[in-house]
């Protein structure tokens, strides 16, 4: 499956499970963020894949399932992060992500 | 399911995942409910202490997570109400009729019950003095709680303030409720607005109003946030937060009217009212 034809069948699954009425906003994936990133990420802006907007990603829009979060872009709908739980594990797929930065994490003094 | 739903005694059951060290890991906490504050017919505070609470801010938000005995776990968001100035953390959550979380949280749990959280969570929806103003709130429903927060901060930051500083940061907020029984914190806004001239408080109703109401009557759209809004050269700093759709429409509506979309933050709770 190409790029376009798997996000079609990602927005495809999304709309059927989530209805656009029911989308969040990145803030709402700050939990499970936390799990994986340092930083407080909510502030922290992603350039995405798709159309190289930057935003933070508490600008996000979150489609929440049982399992995890799907964040999207506002400006082109790509997705740009994934992350979910398992029983025993934690997914994250960034690749829709081409970069995020935050705040560096505050590290002890190297004295 | 609901009833078969408790605190977890224990930090988790099941297999932890794996994660690496942190250094500002959000840890999960055991809270103890302290009180029990009854807001509208649907609408519970629940008063919390939380040992080794870190403080919060505005705006941000705790994830709450029930373990029935089976070890099927459910988590949920909810906003912090109380004041960042507060010790104890308070937690306003309005009841979902068909919710597995909610009904639980509102009814169920009492004085002395535990219950599992992690937080403050979340850097983007928040607001403190320091950031300055003119401060635009717009609420709909128990989207009111985050910007409760905010307004509780306002109020105690400002009580230490000089005069000139208030004039710095005056705030409206604009709620909207389907009827006069539902809006949360009533009294509390009515005191807080007559308290202090650079708050102003405008709600609105959306199936019914109270007899002889000269106010809104409508669901909020672009007309009235033109006319309860400071004008887009003020750069008010926004915050929305409520029902997906009203979130959508009054957000798409503020920038229509010129606000700056990097100023017009956004909570969405869902079409239910229940954030997550």
């Amino acid at each position: 499956m190409n790029d376009d034809a798997r996000r079609a069948s990602e927005q495809q699954s999304v709309d059927d499970d989530v209805g656009e009425d029911k989308r969040l906003d990145g803030n709402a994936a700050a939990g499970i963020l936390s799990e994986v990133f340092v930083p407080e990420v909510t502030t922290a802006r992603a350039t995405c894949a798709n159309c190289g907007t930057i935003r933070a990603l508490g600008a996000l829009l979150v489609y929440a399932h049982g399992m995890g979060m799907v964040m999207r872009c506002p400006s082109c709908d790509a997705v740009v992060l994934r992350v979910a739980h398992t029983r025993t594990r934690l997914w994250l797929d960034a690749t829709g992500a081409r970069l995020i930065v935050m705040a560096g994490a505050t590290t002890p003094s190297a004295a | 399911m609901v009833q078969a739903l408790r605190p977890a005694q224990a930090a988790s059951s099941g297999t932890p995942v794996p994660v690496p060290a942190r250094t500002t890991a959000i840890a999960w906490r055991l809270a103890t409910v302290v009180d029990v504050l009854t807001e509208t017919p649907r609408a519970r505070t629940l008063v919390l202490d939380v040992p080794g609470w870190p403080g919060h801010r505005a705006g941000q938000h705790v994830d709450v997570r029930l373990t029935a005995e089976d070890g099927y776990q459910t988590q949920r968001s909810y906003s912090i109400a109380s004041a960042p100035q507060n010790a104890r953390v308070a937690l306003t959550i309005d009841r979902l009729d068909d919710g597995e979380v909610s009904p639980y949280l509102t009814d169920v749990l009492s004085g002395g019950d535990r219950l599992e959280l992690r937080g403050p969570i979340g850097g983007y929806f928040v607001w403190d003095v320091a950031l300055g103003g003119p401060l635009l709130l717009v609420a709909g429903g128990s989207g009111i709680v985050p910007l409760m927060a905010m307004l509780r901060h306002r109020a105690v930051a400002l009580e230490t303030a000089d005069v000139g500083a208030q004039h710095n940061v005056p705030a409206r907020l604009l709620y909207s409720s389907r009827r006069w029984d539902d809006v949360i914190y009533r009294g509390e806004l009515a005191r807080l607005a007559q308290d202090d001239e650079t708050l102003e408080v405008a709600l609105t109703f959306t199936r019914e109003s109270p007899q002889g109401w000269a106010g809104f009557r409508r669901r909020i759209d672009r007309m009235m946030l033109a006319e309860v809004a400071w004008p887009p050269s003020e750069r008010p700093c926004v915050f929305v937060c409520g029902p997906t759709p009203l979130v959508e429409a009054a957000a798409a509506a503020l920038v229509e009217l010129g606000h700056d979309p990097a100023l017009v933050k956004t909570e969405r709770f869902g079409p239910t009212g229940a954030s997550a």
